[in-house]
């Protein structure tokens, strides 16, 4: 199991109250891990990656084992901890706006 | 007994206010989908518990919300805005290309027969359209794609197509206006498009009648005379007679010609209500006074609604999706302003009640007339 965990708003539009737990089949990537939540939460479509080009939306940050991976190519990797689900991938919203 | 629902869109969720036909006693709903901008919610004409709210956050995108309980629960359906084919560029502020971006949605307009049926005006500014209450949407890209596109630019605002008005009377006839391109007309149901902008001057362009690059505020018709339109530009208030081919002014003794929305009596065709702001630099009301303006003309000679209404130190803005007239008698007519306040005359202008005092910035208002 995968945990993800996300900001306060996409949490309520999801309709969960805590980290989600996600199976992700094959390599545990950055991809793998968005389109597992996507399929799982259709409503997260286009919160978090455009919808079109699949990129990260600029205010999105992701962070994992203390570490920031939003610049990582979306196949890279996740670290070990997050594969085996002992670490949350974290879905960011980056403090913008004062 | 009929009763009013108001929508109303913030910076940060959506109200809804209701009350009865005497529209004396409110009750308020909210925030809906709190922390989120809601640009727009409409109902649609054939179905008054359909409604779709738009849904926005610079961190997280575009959401559509539709509910079929007037409000009192939402389900997000589909937020996919794909522009067709390639989307090419228009001018940016500096006049240099720049590609076509999804934004946001800034205003849904149901159709007047079908609840399914749903025209989306966004930024970049294009044309979409559901038929399947809102789970698909695809664009109408003969507005962008009809020649003038690469010369729109976007306004302070953004690009965005923020007015959808579709003819009651002749089937297929629609009209759509774009910050800051001109207003535009189809008359086969949004597949083909033109500029109607004939009359229009702009002096932020370097010609100021160009067919397009006109930053048209807000477009509204009566539905017992879709030819005769009314604009609020820029600067200048316009009317044409002849369905957008050709536009003259009827600012006449306004105070100032700037404003955002403008408003149709819903039983006096020739009556029109603006909110004038001083400047485009300056967004508020003349000298702290906030006044609506009406005529009984159909523009020209215009007189201040003042009463109920704050007469000093006021400095908010009533932006151009924020107003909304009822459909009772006397004609109820509604506003939000930018400092949060919702007001509501239920005599047609003569006098003013906020019905909210400190609701997030409004960003859209509209009424639904309830049997």
């Amino acid at each position: 199991m995968i945990l993800v965990a996300l900001p306060t708003h996409l949490r309520t539009l999801a309709r969960v109250d805590d980290d989600v737990a996600l199976e992700v089949s094959g390599p545990v990537t950055q991809a793998a891990v968005l389109d597992a939540l996507e399929a799982s939460y259709p409503m997260l479509r286009g919160t978090i990656r455009d919808q079109v080009t699949r990129r990260r939306r600029p205010f999105i940050r992701f962070f994992a084992c203390r570490r920031d991976l939003s610049h990582e190519p979306p196949d890279a990797p996740l670290p070990e901890a997050v594969a085996c689900g002992a670490e949350p991938f974290m879905v960011v919203g980056a403090i913008a706006g004062g | 007994m009929s009763g009013v629902r108001l929508l109303v869109g913030t910076r940060k969720g959506a109200f809804v206010l209701t009350a009865d036909g005497q529209r004396r006693s409110w009750e308020v709903s909210g925030p809906h989908f709190g922390g989120w901008e809601i640009y727009h919610l409409k109902g649609s004409p054939a179905d008054p518990d359909r409604l779709y709210a738009s849904q926005t956050s610079g961190w997280f995108g575009q959401q559509v919300q539709r509910s079929n309980d007037g409000g009192r629960t939402w389900t997000p359906v589909g937020n996919t805005f794909a522009y067709d084919g390639v989307p090419g560029t228009h001018q940016w502020y500096d006049g240099t290309p720049h590609p076509w971006e999804f934004k946001r949605v800034w205003h849904f307009e149901p159709s007047l027969a079908d609840p399914d049926t749903v025209y989306a005006g966004v930024e970049d500014a294009a044309l979409f359209r559901t038929t399947d209450g809102g789970a698909s949407w695809h664009e109408l890209s003969g507005l962008r794609g009809h020649g003038t596109g690469p010369h729109w630019a976007p306004g302070a605002g953004g690009m965005c197509l923020h007015t959808i008005l579709q003819d009651p009377v002749k089937p297929g006839r629609m009209y759509v206006a774009i910050s800051a391109a001109g207003a535009f007309r189809s008359d086969d149901g949004g597949t083909t498009w033109k500029p109607i902008n004939r009359g229009l001057r702009s002096q932020h362009i370097p010609d100021p009648e160009a067919e397009v690059g006109h930053c048209v505020h807000r477009i509204a018709l009566h539905r017992s005379r879709p030819g005769t339109l009314f604009m609020q530009k820029h600067w200048d208030v316009m009317r044409s007679d002849d369905g957008g081919d050709s536009w003259r002014e009827v600012s006449g003794n306004l105070p100032t010609d700037f404003g955002f929305p403008i408003e149709v009596h819903a039983h006096e065709p020739e009556t029109i209500y603006v909110v004038p702001i001083k400047s485009d630099s300056e967004h508020y009301p003349p000298d702290g006074r906030l006044r609506v303006y009406r005529s009984r003309s159909g523009g020209n000679e215009w007189e201040a609604l003042t009463k109920g209404l704050p007469q000093r130190d006021c400095y908010v803005n009533v932006l151009r999706d924020a107003s909304s007239v009822d459909s009772l008698d006397p004609c109820g007519i509604y506003f939000g302003t930018t400092g949060g306040q919702v007001y509501a005359s239920a005599d047609a202008g003569d006098s003013w009640t906020p019905i909210v005092r400190d609701l997030p910035a409004v960003l859209s208002v509209e009424v639904q007339t309830l049997p």
